[in-house]
């Protein structure tokens, strides 16, 4: 099936000389949930504002739904929803009438019975009659989403949509995306809590200094790029490694309490039987075993601080 | 063409018109009906006629193209500039609608919020003087071409200010001098000669020049060359506008 969307080689410099989208390319399946993750200035929001019209290209070329975003703009935007990353709301209109004009901007004739239920998914329906101005920092953000779902977007974009939102909003938005996926809506998100990524993506893609870095599935990307730790905890503390365990490159953590062994999740052997048995054979008592995941954090310090797999190693999926 | 779009901006504009309704409406009555006690009643009557015509009843154009071309350009860059100032421009620019579009709905209700303030004002003026249209159908497609033309030009103003303060800029600098400067008061024919031929470079003239002709059936300079000017100044503001979105000028990062 033909991605619902299709970046080739976007480039972005702006009038200063800024670039800050270096070639990206990157095909998004329909129904997916995309989180791209990235520091501040990495180019989310221009990678979003080209595809959506919103600043224009370098060179490159963007896909939506099979329509060049600017040849066939009106095609192409009509499948987009955005959501911003400000709250970008005049303050003294109604809710309703807010997201009924946007409905209306994408060439929709009024549906009053769809704005009642989009209006109600997202908890703003006995707010209908209020002034922007008059909405919390969170019920905004409902509003700016029921904006961009006011025409029934096929793709929907939500930058930072949790950025400064309290932990009860940032899970409601979770279950709000959740939702809209279900409804087969592709969602692409960018964000720079890895938190964000982990929970909701379906893929994530790492972007910095105007490169996508990568493009995975994150639970592939994790097993990929992730590695485990095996905490081997003793009945009895240790005051030093013993000679027998060199080979492990073992660390002495919990005050010589416990013995914690890296291995690599994607090599043919683990090593921990024979860690285990070198353990046994060193005369060291097991009180307990556990072990430990990296998490999309730890491999996003790694990649984008150079130490993790570099762009040409890993961008095969992005292309 | 995205006519619902159209639409649907053009209301969403009318509606910030009618919220400040008062502001809209009451203005221009008291501002006008002020002029009429000072130049109609209190001064006026000293004043000799102008070309055979009262001097309460020869500022009415004018005055009419004074307070129109002003809320034109107001309203019309205001109606731009908001959404540039809050940020919500982005709306706009990402939905699936051409420039066409964009200006006809925002154009179109700056134009007709002028409109409505010019046939009030008229209204209005009638009240204070007796008023006999001689070419009713040119008097409406001159207020109508000025509203239009003048909505484009604010516009345009809308998208080129950086802050509130650029908003007024123009407004204040040129168009109000041009638009007193322009025989909205008197004719030009009162003016020394060399001031004559220096005014003709003022486009305002034309316009109430024109206008005038509407009313009374006089005119400063020929009724033809005053419609091809208005004319020729819609279609140059028509031109920058298609312009800036080619380009994204201020608008388009």
């Amino acid at each position: 099936m033909a991605p619902i969307l299709s970046i080739r080689e976007l480039r972005k410099v702006y009038d200063g000389g800024f670039e800050a989208l270096k070639g990206v390319s990157l095909d998004i399946e329909e129904g997916e949930i995309l989180a791209l993750l990235g520091p501040n200035g990495a180019g989310k929001t221009t990678l979003i504002s080209t595809i959506c019209g919103i600043t224009t290209a370098t060179s490159g070329r963007v896909s939506v739904g099979g329509f060049d975003n600017v040849a066939e703009f009106r095609a192409a935007r009509a499948l987009i929803g955005l959501v911003p990353q400000e709250i970008t709301l005049e303050p003294f209109a109604k809710v309703h009438d807010t997201v009924s004009f946007s409905r209306g901007l994408f060439g929709k004739s009024a549906d009053p019975a769809r704005i009642e239920d989009i209006l109600r998914k997202l908890s703003l329906w006995e707010k209908r009659d209020a002034k922007i101005m008059e909405l919390s920092g969170g019920m905004k953000r409902r509003v700016l989403i029921a904006k961009a779902l006011a025409h029934d977007p096929r793709i929907l974009f939500l930058d930072e949509p949790t950025a400064g939102v309290d932990v009860e909003l940032r899970r409601d938005m979770w279950e709000i995306v959740d939702e809209l996926k279900a409804g087969g809506v592709t969602i692409i998100l960018t964000t720079h809590y890895i938190e964000e990524a982990e929970a909701i993506a379906d893929r994530v893609g790492v972007i910095t200094g105007g490169e996508l870095l990568l493009v995975e599935a994150k639970e592939q990307l994790m097993a990929r790029m992730g590695q485990k730790q095996l905490e081997v905890q003793l009945t009895a503390p240790v005051g030093a490694i013993p000679d027998a365990l060199a080979q492990h490159e073992l660390q002495l953590v919990n005050g010589g309490g416990a013995l914690l062994y890296t291995y690599d999740t994607r090599a043919e052997r683990t090593g921990i039987t024979t860690l285990l048995n070198d353990v046994a054979q060193a005369g060291l008592v097991l009180a307990d075993v556990q072990t430990r995941e990296s998490s999309l954090e730890d491999i996003f310090v790694g990649l984008v601080s150079g130490d993790g797999a570099s762009a040409d190693d890993v961008q095969g999926d992005a292309a | 063409m995205n006519w619902t779009a159209v639409a649907t901006i053009y209301k969403a504009e009318m509606a910030r018109f009618w919220r400040t309704f008062l502001q809209s409406f009451i203005s221009p009555v008291l501002s006008t009906s002020l002029y009429f006690v000072v130049f109609g009643s209190a001064i006026g009557s000293r004043i000799q006629e102008v070309d055979g015509i009262g001097y309460g009843a020869f500022i009415v154009p004018g005055l009419i193209m004074l307070s129109v071309i002003t809320q034109s350009i107001s309203n019309a860059s205001f109606g731009i500039y908001f959404p540039k100032f809050i940020g919500n421009i982005y709306e706009i620019l990402s939905a699936p609608i051409n420039f066409l579009e964009v200006v006809a709905g925002f154009v179109g209700a700056a134009a007709t919020k002028s409109l409505f303030i010019g046939v009030v004002i008229l209204c209005t003026a009638s009240l204070f003087v007796d008023l006999d249209i001689q070419h009713p159908i040119a008097m409406v497609a001159f207020l109508v071409l000025t509203c239009l033309s003048f909505s484009l030009m604010g516009f345009i103003i809308g998208i080129w200010a950086g802050n509130f303060e650029q908003l007024q800029l123009v407004p204040l600098l040129v168009v109000t001098p041009l638009v007193f400067l322009g025989g909205s008061f008197y004719s030009i024919s009162m003016l020394p000669p060399v001031w004559q031929t220096i005014t003709l470079f003022n486009p305002v003239v034309y316009l109430v020049s024109g206008f005038r002709w509407a009313f009374f059936g006089q005119a400063d300079v020929p009724v033809l060359l005053s419609l091809c000017a208005i004319g020729g100044f819609t279609l140059a503001c028509v031109a920058v506008i298609w312009w800036i979105f080619k380009t994204g000028w201020r608008i388009r990062a």
